[in-house]
This record gives C-alpha cells, structure tokens and sequence, in this order.
C-alpha cells in the first residue's frame, strides 16, 4: 500500500501540474479538496482519467466520486480493492 | 467625459519583456514559451498555484497582465468597470494540438480534462479577470496581424456609450515558431493618447 501511495503521489503531482510540490509535501490522509491540497472541479475530472488511464478502472457511480477521491489514502484503497 | 489615454504599455517578445519600451527582464537560454513563462514566474514571484494550470497561451497574457497591471490602481475602479480587449490570428492552436493528440488513437482515447478547457483564447481572458477582479466586457478578436484600429475602435465605443472606465487592450498570440504578447493598460490618467497612430508606433518600438 505505502509503495502505491508514494506511485500515486508523484503520478498526481505530474497529471494536475502541482509544480511547486514535492511528493513529501503531501500528506497522504490530508483532504486533496478545499482546505486541504486545495484542488478543484477540473482536477477531479483529471483524477478520473488518471484512475482509468493508469490502473484500468472506470468509476462506475459518479456519487462516489468525493469518497474515492478524499484523499490519496483512500484513493489507493479504492485501487486495491478493484484492480483486477 | 475625461478622453482616453495609454497608461502604460508592455511587449514580451524574443524572451524579452519590455515595459514602456524599456527591457525589464531578459531571459538568456534559447528555450520555448513554456521555459520562459516560468523563469518569468520565478522572477515575478506572483504566488498564484493556479498559473501552472493554464496552457501557454494564457501563462503569457497572464505574465504581461502581471507586468503591466502593477501599478494599475485597481481600487480605483468598480469591477464592472474595467474591460479587456485582446486578439491574435492563431487562437489556441498549439493547445488545440495538444489536445488532438489525446483524441487521435482510438485504442488510447484519454482527452485531457485540463488540456481542453483551455482550447478557447476567452479562457485567457478569463484568468485575467479572475486575477485582477475583473468584470466588465471581455472579447477576443481572431485577426490575421495586430490591428490597432479594430481594438481602438472598440474601447472607444465601450467608453462613449459608458460600459467600461478602463480597458486592457492588446495582442497575444502563439504559434508553431514564435509567440508575443502587446499589451497596454486604457484609462484617463495616462499620457499618450489613446489613438491608431500612437498604439501602432508603440507596437512598433520592439521589432
């Protein structure tokens, strides 16, 4: 899991253009929206195609889109758990 | 009503920024918009995450809305009173690229959320505005070269028919080769008048 969490971090950085940040800045149970990493609308739209670009999983449900994508914590969860 | 007059204008050509024709920053590596956008970023030190967001189009009317808006006076100002007014003849091209290579493979089809909403040249108005807190008329001219006269013409009749009290005027353009921005600040407490004749010779200054 830790070493997913790390591949995610870094591929996250990458996708949403998170320049000035390193993957030691993040926190991985810290919330990626409003007051945490401070992300947006688009940026949730990138985690999707980042979700089934790299790890082949499509979200099915769009509501549990603020679940899946609190944090890079539960993100990894959410790979674990359906990765085939 | 007071006349319009240039408050102050600013060229980014050739790695090179210039402020009421004189050379601000210069940027010594023989490197693409997108290098020269940040080392531009870095020595302006905005603070503002959202620019590495934008594609390199709006990065460089964002930078010259930086450079040029510093002493602008915007507390002077109602939102709804400051307008912008900008062109170029290659609108988005370059990001519009980008974003057909996410379209052309059908067996590799993953188009960029982040990449497509920047495939419009009003999107780069928009990151200005919401910058610089900025509501009043916005358009964006497609034109084949800068034409002084069209964007003159235009904030001539925003400010007589009393839509706007300052403009940003100007033309930012990028292509396969080459990129520039001209930008310049309209408002009633310049010194050069606000006429073709004077924006085309100051578009000139830089060749």
């Amino acid at each position: 899991m830790e070493e997913l969490i790390e591949k995610l971090k870094v591929q996250i950085i990458e996708q949403l253009n998170l320049e000035d940040m390193e993957p030691e800045d993040i926190d991985a149970e810290e919330s990626l929206f409003g007051e945490g990493l401070g992300l947006d609308s688009i940026d949730a739209l990138e985690l999707i195609v980042l979700l089934e670009k790299e790890y082949g999983i499509k979200i099915q449900n769009p509501k549990e889109g603020q679940k899946i994508f609190f944090s890079i914590k539960t993100i990894a969860e959410f790979i674990k758990e359906n990765q085939k | 009503m007071n006349k319009l007059t240039i408050k102050r204008y600013c060229h980014i050509k050739n790695n090179r920024i210039y402020v009421d024709g004189e050379l601000m920053y210069a940027y010594k590596k023989a490197e693409g918009l997108r290098a020269f956008a940040k080392s531009v970023y870095r020595y302006l030190k905005p603070s503002y995450n959202r620019f590495f967001k934008m594609d390199e189009i709006s990065k460089l009317g964002f930078l010259a809305a930086e450079v040029l808006l510093s002493d602008f006076g915007k507390s002077t100002y109602y939102d709804e009173d400051v307008s912008i007014i900008l062109s170029n003849s290659h609108s988005t091209l370059i990001t519009d690229q980008e974003h057909q290579l996410t379209v052309d493979d059908y067996d590799n089809f993953f188009p960029s959320p982040s990449v497509f909403v920047y495939t419009l040249p009003n999107i780069m108005i928009g990151e200005i505005s919401i910058r610089h807190k900025f509501k009043g008329e916005n358009t964006f001219f497609i034109v084949e070269n800068f034409n002084a006269e069209l964007i003159t013409n235009h904030i001539n009749s925003l400010f007589l028919t009393q839509k706007s009290k300052a403009f940003v005027g100007g033309w930012i353009n990028q292509s396969e080769s080459d990129y520039e921005a001209f930008m310049y600040v309209v408002s009633a407490d310049g010194s050069i008048p606000h006429n073709t004749i004077e924006i085309s010779r100051l578009y000139k200054l830089i060749s």
